[in-house]
């Protein structure tokens, strides 16, 4: 086995730890959001009403999806590295391919909704 | 109820191979498992093997599995744990099995070396002593841990101990926690060091099966959260490169 690098593995771990504070946050937004605005029925045009064009939801979810880019890959890569017996390198760029994709489709999406707003 | 016979299943082998054998042991009064075993060995069969030396729970000698479960047999009573007079005793889990009930401690202490489990210190015996307040905070999470007599009770319950076979393991990081906090010891870098990363606290998955099992009433998990912090203290000053 390579020595691990103790200091990268320590920050990883902080990362993950302070990504999980900002992600209890935004999802305790998100819910008590939609919670609040079932009541009067939802509908795609009311959500598309809400969040569009809208400069705060924009920053917002973009918050939502760098802290879920940085917690759900490390937590992926630590199940890989436990459950399986792939190589470690291996494990890192599956992660890091996997922190691209949730970046690239999680803010696709904050970026869509924020332009129906017609900007 | 048991009657006054007890049924013991005793794990019987070297190594990894082996098979259980049945004795039937008279029940006595404030039976203990170690009592059991001991019957065994002095009245039916001389060649057991099994380990003990104080008897009280203070040396932390006599662990084995009592009906599944990693326990310290001096004080374990028969009544507590064998309701329907059946009894099973095996070796712990997690150490290599010398014979019977006897398992091969090295791994677990060296574990307690290598997460640097050794106080060191910078004074000598022409200084005078050190004061350190009971009521301290570093004081009190040093008593929280200091009282384990390293029985490997937690080590055995420990899932990530059995897939992991580097993980260093409750006890050992335990252990490192209680000298982060002793205020005497100057070797608080390197120890950070030695238990950080996949084989030492970073690895604990926090479901507190050590806390649930140890003979001590210690709580390990906590030990290994504070290393955590502290470690990712470290990593952020850049102190465990
Ligand atoms: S809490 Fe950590 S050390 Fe304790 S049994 Fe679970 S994984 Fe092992
Ligand atoms: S922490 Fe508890 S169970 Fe583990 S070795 Fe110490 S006393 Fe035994
Ligand atoms: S014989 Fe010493 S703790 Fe059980």
């Amino acid at each position: 086995m390579s020595a691990p690098n103790i200091q990268t593995e320590a920050r990883l771990w902080l990362a993950q730890r302070v990504s999980a504070m900002v992600l209890a946050v935004c999802i305790a937004v998100h819910l008590g959001t939609i919670v609040y605005a079932v009541r009067g029925g939802l509908s795609a045009a009311e959500i598309i009403g809400r969040v569009a064009g809208s400069e705060a939801w924009f920053a917002f979810y973009s918050v939502f999806v760098i802290a879920v880019t940085v917690h759900a890959p490390i937590g992926l890569r630590a199940i890989l590295n436990e459950m399986t017996k792939l190589p470690k390198t291996r494990v890192d760029l599956l992660c890091f391919l996997a922190a691209v994709l949730l970046a690239y489709l999680g803010l696709k999406v904050a970026w869509r909704f924020y332009m129906l707003g017609g900007a | 109820m048991s009657g006054d016979t007890l049924t013991v299943s005793v794990w019987r082998g070297d190594g990894d191979v082996g098979r259980y054998q049945e004795f039937e042991v008279p029940r006595q009064e404030s039976q203990t498992v170690l009592d059991v075993v001991t019957y065994i060995q002095r009245h039916i069969d001389p060649t057991l093997s099994y380990r003990f030396a104080c008897r009280v729970g203070v040396c932390g000698s006599c662990a084995m599995t009592v009906n599944g479960k990693p326990r310290w047999t001096c004080r374990t009573h028969v009544s507590k744990v064998a309701g329907d007079g059946r009894l099973e005793v095996a070796p712990l889990r997690n150490l290599q099995v010398i014979k019977d009930l006897s398992v091969d401690m090295t791994d677990f202490f060296d574990k307690w070396a290598r997460a640097e489990g050794r106080f060191q210190g910078a004074q000598t015996r022409d200084d005078d002593f050190a004061q350190v307040s009971p009521d301290s905070p570093k004081r009190r999470r040093a008593s929280a841990g200091i009282e384990c007599i390293g029985c490997g009770v937690c080590y055995a319950s420990c899932d990530v101990v059995a897939w992991n076979q580097d993980y260093l393991g409750p006890a050992a990081l335990n252990r490192a926690w209680t000298l982060v906090n002793d205020v005497r010891d100057i070797a608080d870098k390197q120890r950070l060091k030695a238990v950080a990363g996949d084989a030492g606290c970073h690895a604990c998955h926090s479901q507190q099966g050590c806390v649930e099992r140890c003979v001590k009433h210690l709580n390990p998990t906590q030990s290994i959260a504070g290393l955590k912090r502290a470690t990712a203290l470290a990593a952020l000053k850049g102190e465990l490169e």
